[in-house]
C-alpha cells in the first residue's frame, strides 16, 4: 500500500474544509524542503566529482541545471568563482534559489500553515530555518561545505520523518505530498541533466572510465548507488543509470515512482474529498506524462535527446503546478465582487 | 493484561550482552542556602513573602517547596524553559525595535499564587464589570438612557474616537458586545485588588496563561504536586462554545473562524494557539469574501459559509468599505454583512468606547446605574483632564501622579511623575496643556511585588494580573490569568513591549 492509499473517514469530507491558502502553503512547504535537500546533494556532488577540463570543480554546471545563469550574472562577475557560487547558493538573499532564501520561504509557509502542522514539525522547522537564515560566509568555506551539505540533508530528512510521524492525514497532508512528489520529479530530471552539461565541452567517449565515475557520482548524489549496484552488479552503462533514475519502480527518487505518487495523491483528493471535478484535468495531464515515460526505453530517450526530454518533463510539471494553483487557490475570487465593491 | 512486547532475535552471531546502562548519578546534595535567603523583603505587598493576612496553607506550601530549591537549580530550570520557548518560537514583536522582529517573552519560574478567597472576589468582580460594560454598550448604541440621565457626559461617549456610528440601532445576538474581555488588576500596599483598566477590544495574552502552565508543569512538576491547582485547559473549548452561542439566529452548526492580520502580527503566535485550541481555521482577510452580504471562506473545494468570527484586528482594519479604505487586511463588505445580522463579530464593533481611559473614571457610577450594586472591585481614583477641575488638580500634583494618554495602550507615552526629571515634567506639562482632553491622571499605586529570578538573585518585582472573561449566554472567568512582571528593578510598567515578563498564575480551588 502506498502512503496515499490510507482509508479516509468519510466524515472528514464534511468536517475538513481546507482553506485554499493552507493548501498552497503546505504544497510549497514540502517543495522548498525537498528543494533544499536536493541543492545540498547537487553542491556536494559537484564539489566532489564534477570537474572542468582543467580538473577544477565544475561549478558552472549548477547554474545551468538550475537555470540561474542570468540571475547570477546580475549579482556577481563572470567567470564564476567557487567562492561566489557558494555565496550565491547559500547565503545570497537576492537569489531565490539560495539556501537562505528557501529557508525563509519554508519559514513563511510553515508560519502560515502553523495552525495545521504539528507542534513537533513547527519546532524542528523553527530551529532549522532560523539557523539557515543565520548562516554566514565563514560557515561555507570550502572545508565546511561537505559538512554543511550533510547537515542540510539530515535536517530535511528529519523534517520529512517528523511530518510522516505526526501530521494528521487529511487534505493538508495530501497537498503536502503533492508538493513533495512534484518537486522530487522535477529534481531528478535536473540531477540527470548534470551529465548533459558536463559532457558538452569534453565529449569523451561514452562508457569511458571518467564517464562511469561521473555516472556513479550522479547515483551517489541521489542516494541511489547501492540500490543500483544490487540491481546491476556488473555493468554500468549510461542507459542503465538513466533507466534506473527515470523508470525504476522501487527507487524513492525515480521519476516513475514520483509521478505515480502524484497520481495517487490526486486520486485520494478526488475520491476522499469529493474533488473529482477539480482533479480530473490534473490527473489527465499526469497520465499523459507517465505514458511518455512508459512507452520509451532509456535507450530511446537517450538517442532522441536526454536533455530535451528532461526539459519537456520540467515544462509539464510546471504546467501541472500552474493548473493546481488555478484550480485550488485561484488568484481572483471565484464569484464576482462587483456588488461588494460598489460604493455605498 | 497486556501482552509483553515482541523482541527481535539478536542479529549478531555472538550473544554478547550489551553494556549495562550506568545508573543515574544521585542528585547533587541541595545547598542549604535556599533561593529566598537573600530575598530583601520589600516595603510593598508581596504576593508570597510579605502579606498583611496570614499565609494560607497553599501559599505556605509553595513557599516551603521553593525554599528547598537553590538558585543554581532555579537558573538551570529557567534556561531549560528558555530553550523550549526558543524551539517553540513563542515570541512577540517589538515595534520600537526594528532589528528584533521576534523576541521571547521572558518567563519567570516562580509562580504567582491566588487563594480561593481572593479568586472568588476577582471572579465576581470581573463578572459584574463585564455585565455593566455590555449593558452600557447596548444602551449607548440604542436608547442612550445613560446620557439622558446625565450619568456620563454625552460628549465623552459620542465624540469618542472609538465610538462607532455604524453600530447605532444594530441588534446583535444576545446583546453581547464584549465576548472576550481582559481586566487589568493591580494590588495596592494593603493587598486590595483594583481595576487598572478594561480591555474590551481585542485583549491578548491568554495563550501565555496556558503555555506558561504547560511549561511550569513540565519543568517544576514537583512544585504543584498534590496542590488544589485549578486548570486553565478548558479555555479553548469555552471560547468555541461562546462563539457558537452568539452565532446568527437560525444557524444550527455555525462555522467559527479566527480572523488574524497574518504572520507578521505581533500576536500571531496567540492567534495560531487559539485557532488550534478551538479547532477552527485561522483566516486572513484574503481568505474571506462577502457575497450578497454573506461571508464565505475560500477553500480548496470552493466557497464555504462563515457564521462567527473571532477577529483579532482593530475595528478600523476590518473592512476597507466601512472604515480605513487603505486597509489591505480587511474584507470588503464585512461590516454590512455584520449589520444585517448574517455574521457575528467578536468582539462587536465599537467596544473601544467602553474601555476608554476616560470612560473608566465613570465605571463605578455605571455599575451602580445599570446593576444597582456597589462595585465589587475598586477602581483607581481618576482625574479627567478634559474637565477643568481634573486638569487643575493634575497640573498642581504632576510629581505625584501617573499621567496617561487616553488613546494609547501598551504603556506607551505615560508619565510617572515621581520618577521623572524636572525637564521631563516640564515637557509633559506642555503636551498636557496643548491637548488636555487626551489625558487622565491617577495617583501612583504601589503595585504588589512577587519574588522573581533576576541576574543577581531572587528579588522583588512588581506584578499585575489580567484575568480573561468569556461571555455568550453567561459570563465565565478563566481561573487563572496573565501575571505580568516588570523585570527592571523598581519599574511599575509591566507591558511586554517595555521589558516585562510573565509568570504562571495559580488559582487554588480551596
Amino acid at each position: 500500500m502506498t502512503q496515499t492509499g490510507t482509508r479516509f473517514p468519510a466524515m472528514l469530507a464534511n468536517l475538513n474544509m481546507l482553506l485554499s491558502r493552507y493548501g498552497e502553503s503546505m504544497m510549497w512547504l514540502a517543495r522548498y524542503m525537498e528543494r533544499i535537500e536536493n541543492l545540498a546533494r547537487l553542491l556536494e556532488v559537484t564539489e566532489a566529482f564534477v570537474r572542468n577540463p582543467d580538473g577544477s570543480p565544475g561549478w558552472d554546471s549548477i547554474l545551468q541545471i538550475n537555470s540561474d545563469e542570468e540571475r547570477y550574472a546580475a549579482i556577481y562577475p563572470l567567470p564564476a568563482t567557487e567562492e561566489n557560487i557558494l555565496a550565491f547558493y547559500i547565503t545570497e538573499n537576492a537569489n531565490p534559489t539560495s539556501i537562505r532564501a528557501m529557508a525563509h520561504m519554508v519559514r513563511e509557509n510553515a508560519r502560515s500553515a502553523r495552525p495545521l502542522i504539528s507542534t513537533e514539525m513547527w519546532m524542528q522547522l523553527n530551529v532549522f530555518t532560523r539557523s539557515m537564515m543565520e548562516l554566514s560566509t565563514s560557515d561555507i568555506r570550502r572545508d565546511g561545505l561537505s559538512e554543511l551539505c550533510n547537515r542540510l540533508k539530515q535536517d530535511c530528512q528529519t523534517h520529512f520523518g517528523v511530518t510522516e510521524g505526526t501530521l494528521y492525514r487529511d487534505q493538508a497532508w495530501l497537498f503536502y505530498l503533492l508538493g513533495k512528489y512534484l518537486e522530487r520529479s522535477d529534481q531528478i530530471t535536473r540531477l540527470i541533466d548534470i551529465r548533459y552539461h558536463t559532457l558538452l565541452p569534453g565529449g569523451e567517449t561514452p562508457g569511458s572510465q571518467i564517464d562511469i565515475t561521473q555516472w556513479g557520482s550522479v547515483l551517489r548524489s541521489a542516494a541511489a548507488y547501492h540500490a543500483f549496484r544490487r540491481l546491476q552488479p556488473v555493468t554500468t552503462t549510461p542507459a542503465n543509470v538513466v533507466g534506473f533514475l527515470l523508470k525504476n519502480e522501487g527507487f524513492p527518487r525515480s521519476l516513475m515512482l514520483n509521478l505515480r505518487q502524484v497520481d495517487n495523491t490526486l486520486n485520494a483528493l478526488s475520491t476522499h474529498y469529493n474533488l473529482r471535478h477539480q482533479c480530473s484535468p490534473l490527473q489527465e495531464r499526469i497520465i499523459n506524462l507517465r505514458a511518455t515515460l512508459e512507452d520509451q526505453t532509456a535507450e530511446d530517450i537517450i538517442s532522441r535527446g536526454l536533455h530535451e526530454y528532461m526539459i519537456y518533463i520540467q515544462d509539464q510539471l510546471a504546467a501541472l503546478q500552474a493548473e493546481v494553483s488555478a484550480t485550488f487557490w485561484p488568484a481572483a475570487p471565484v464569484m464576482t465582487r462587483e456588488e461588494t465593491l460598489s460604493p455605498q | 493484561m497486556n501482552r509483553p512486547f515482541l523482541q527481535s532475535p539478536s542479529p549478531a552471531s555472538a550473544s554478547a550482552s550489551p553494556a549495562s546502562i550506568a545508573p543515574a548519578s544521585s542528585a547533587s546534595a541541595k545547598s542549604a542556602a535556599g533561593m529566598f535567603t537573600a530575598y530583601d523583603t520589600p516595603d510593598f505587598f508581596c504576593e508570597l513573602m510579605n502579606r498583611t493576612d496570614a499565609l494560607s496553607p497553599p501559599l505556605q506550601t509553595v513557599r516551603d517547596r521553593l525554599a528547598e530549591l537553590d538558585l543554581a537549580e532555579l537558573r538551570h530550570r529557567t534556561n531549560t524553559a528558555e530553550a523550549q520557548l526558543y524551539r517553540l518560537g513563542i515570541t512577540f514583536t517589538v515595534y520600537s525595535d526594528r532589528e528584533a522582529i521576534d523576541r521571547i517573552l521572558p518567563f519567570d519560574m516562580i509562580p504567582r499564587v491566588l487563594t480561593a478567597a481572593e479568586w472568588d472576589h476577582i471572579d465576581r468582580g470581573v463578572q459584574q464589570r463585564v455585565k455593566a460594560l455590555n449593558l452600557f454598550l447596548r444602551d449607548i448604541y440604542h436608547e442612550r438612557h445613560v446620557l439622558r440621565d446625565g450619568i456620563i457626559p454625552a460628549n465623552l461617549v459620542l465624540n469618542n474616537p472609538n465610538y462607532c456610528e455604524a453600530m447605532v440601532g444594530v441588534r446583535i445576538p444576545g446583546d453581547v458586545y464584549v465576548h472576550i474581555n481582559g481586566t487589568d488588576l493591580i494590588r495596592d500596599r494593603s493587598g486590595r485588588f483594583m481595576v487598572l483598566e478594561d480591555n474590551a477590544r481585542t485583549p491578548s495574552g491568554v495563550s501565555y496563561v496556558i503555555e506558561n502552565r504547560h511549561m511550569m508543569l513540565r519543568l517544576m512538576p514537583d512544585l504543584a504536586s498534590g496542590m488544589p491547582l485549578r486548570s486553565v485547559e478548558e479555555y479553548g473549548l469555552r471560547l468555541h462554545q461562546t462563539l457558537c452561542e452568539v452565532a446568527p439566529e437560525g444557524v444550527s452548526d455555525p462555522q467559527v473562524v479566527l480572523f488574524s492580520p497574518g504572520i507578521y502580527n505581533s500576536a500571531y503566535f496567540e492567534h495560531v494557539f487559539l485557532a488550534r485550541e478551538m479547532g477552527v481555521p485561522l483566516v486572513e482577510g484574503r481568505d474571506l469574501i462577502v457575497e450578497n452580504h454573506r461571508v464565505y471562506m475560500r477553500t480548496v473545494a470552493g466557497l464555504r459559509p462563515v457564521h462567527s468570527i473571532y477577529r483579532r484586528l482593530n475595528d478600523e482594519f476590518l473592512d476597507p468599505l466601512a472604515f480605513n479604505p487603505n486597509s489591505m487586511l480587511g474584507v470588503p463588505g464585512l461590516v454590512e454583512a455584520y449589520r444585517r445580522g448574517n455574521v457575528t463579530l467578536a468582539n462587536a464593533l465599537g467596544t473601544g468606547v467602553a474601555d476608554d481611559k476616560a470612560v473608566y473614571a465613570y465605571m463605578p457610577r455605571l455599575i451602580r446605574y445599570y446593576l444597582g450594586e456597589d462595585p465589587i472591585l475598586d477602581s483607581v481614583q481618576t482625574n479627567i483632564c478634559a474637565e477643568e477641575e481634573g486638569l487643575a488638580y493634575t497640573l498642581a500634583n504632576m510629581d505625584k501622579l501617573v499621567i496617561k494618554p487616553v488613546g494609547e495602550s501598551g504603556g506607551y507615552g505615560l508619565l510617572i511623575g515621581s520618577q521623572a526629571t524636572q525637564t521631563e515634567l516640564d515637557e509633559f506639562r506642555t503636551k498636557l496643556l496643548e491637548d488636555p482632553s487626551n489625558y487622565i491622571s491617577q495617583p501612583v499605586i504601589d503595585l504588589s511585588v512577587s519574588p522573581t529570578l533576576c541576574p543577581s538573585g531572587v528579588e522583588a518585582r512588581h506584578v499585575d494580573l489580567r484575568p480573561f472573561a468569556l461571555t455568550g449566554h453567561n459570563t465565565w472567568v478563566l481561573p487563572g490569568g496573565l501575571s505580568r512582571v516588570a523585570l527592571r528593578k523598581g519599574s511599575l510598567v509591566v507591558n511586554s513591549s517595555q521589558g516585562g515578563g510573565s509568570k504562571d498564575t495559580w488559582v487554588m480551588a480551596r
